[in-house]
């Protein structure tokens, strides 16, 4: 009961800190909604995202997963385009994450967890990632992008009038690649009748 | 903060260099293609930030588009990747990767 009470207390600590952070931000530093919501947001997206690499239990890494695309929906509602956000929802979460959850478990094996989790090359990897992070920031910060316009919200009206008229083909390129996808995805994972079961 | 495109594509970085740490790092062939996802969804937030910040009409409906392309794709591969990890599991009856030395059994 105790170790069940333990992460509840936990998240619900981390939940809080980031909530009054920014109501701190909003009433303080005068930052509008936007701002705010923008920095919740990319908190709880890397969080989860480090939780999703870090975590032992593979079950607790697909569910953070789900929390860091919810997260990435949430800022691409706040960037202006909520048709992506909508279709984030439904492609990752709803497609995507449920995939993946069936996937780790078919394939979990009773010792799996209780082993190691990283590679031995886990030390330079983290290096790697360190070094690339370090990188884009640079070449972002070192990049002048000139003047950016003021942002309007997309509308769907005029998304739609390009997505089925300018790219009508790579529209229809798409269907036939997620057919092949299906065929092949059945072909892989079907067990050979007489085979290895 | 949130009308800045390098917040946005700093964001994307990281999120990107999580998913490379994942990759490289993990041993279970299901956390690599998770830390794979994570890797698409950051190129994906890059490509919606710099289509919010487009200077015409067109061209933010066009990076959306695009954008909605790579949710595609990314769910193809997903299936097959997955489909893929199943079979060797039921080859290896391991989903650790650092033991798969040869596709055949």
């Amino acid at each position: 009961m105790r170790s069940k009470i333990v992460p509840i207390l936990l998240a619900l600590i981390v939940m809080s800190a980031v909530l009054g952070i920014a109501v701190l931000m909003l009433l303080l530093l005068g930052q509008d909604w936007a701002d705010a919501l923008f920095w919740v947001l990319a908190a709880v997206m890397i969080g989860a995202g480090l939780l999703v690499v870090t975590m032992r239990d593979i079950i607790r890494c697909g569910l953070a997963m789900i929390v860091c695309f919810l997260a990435l929906a949430g800022i691409y509602v706040l960037m202006g385009a909520p048709l992506l956000g909508a279709a984030q929802v439904i492609v990752y979460i709803g497609a995507i994450s449920v995939l993946i959850l069936f996937a780790i478990m078919l394939t979990q094996t009773k010792d799996a967890p209780s082993r190691l989790v990283f590679q031995t090359q886990a030390v330079p990897a983290a290096i790697a990632a360190v070094v690339v992070a370090v990188l884009i920031a640079l070449a972002v910060a070192a990049t002048d992008w000139g003047e950016l316009p003021q942002r309007v919200r997309l509308a769907t009206s005029a998304m739609s009038k390009v997505l089925f008229d300018r790219f009508t083909f790579p529209f229809e390129i798409v269907s036939v690649l997620l057919l092949a996808a299906v065929i092949g995805g059945v072909f892989l994972a079907k067990r050979e009748p007489g085979g290895p079961s | 903060m949130s009308d800045n495109l390098d917040a946005y594509l700093i964001l994307s970085g990281i999120l990107f260099a999580i998913g490379t740490f994942g990759f490289l790092g993990r041993r279970n062939a299901i956390s690599m293609l998770m830390s794979i996802e994570l890797m698409l969804n950051a190129v994906n937030l890059a490509i919606v930030a710099f289509a919010a910040f487009g200077r015409a009409v067109d061209a933010q409906a066009q990076g959306s588009v695009i954008a909605l392309m790579v949710m595609a794709v990314a769910a193809a591969e997903a299936t097959v990747g997955l489909a893929i990890v199943i079979a060797i599991y039921r080859n290896k009856k391991t989903p650790l990767v650092d033991e798969y030395d040869a596709m055949s059994q």
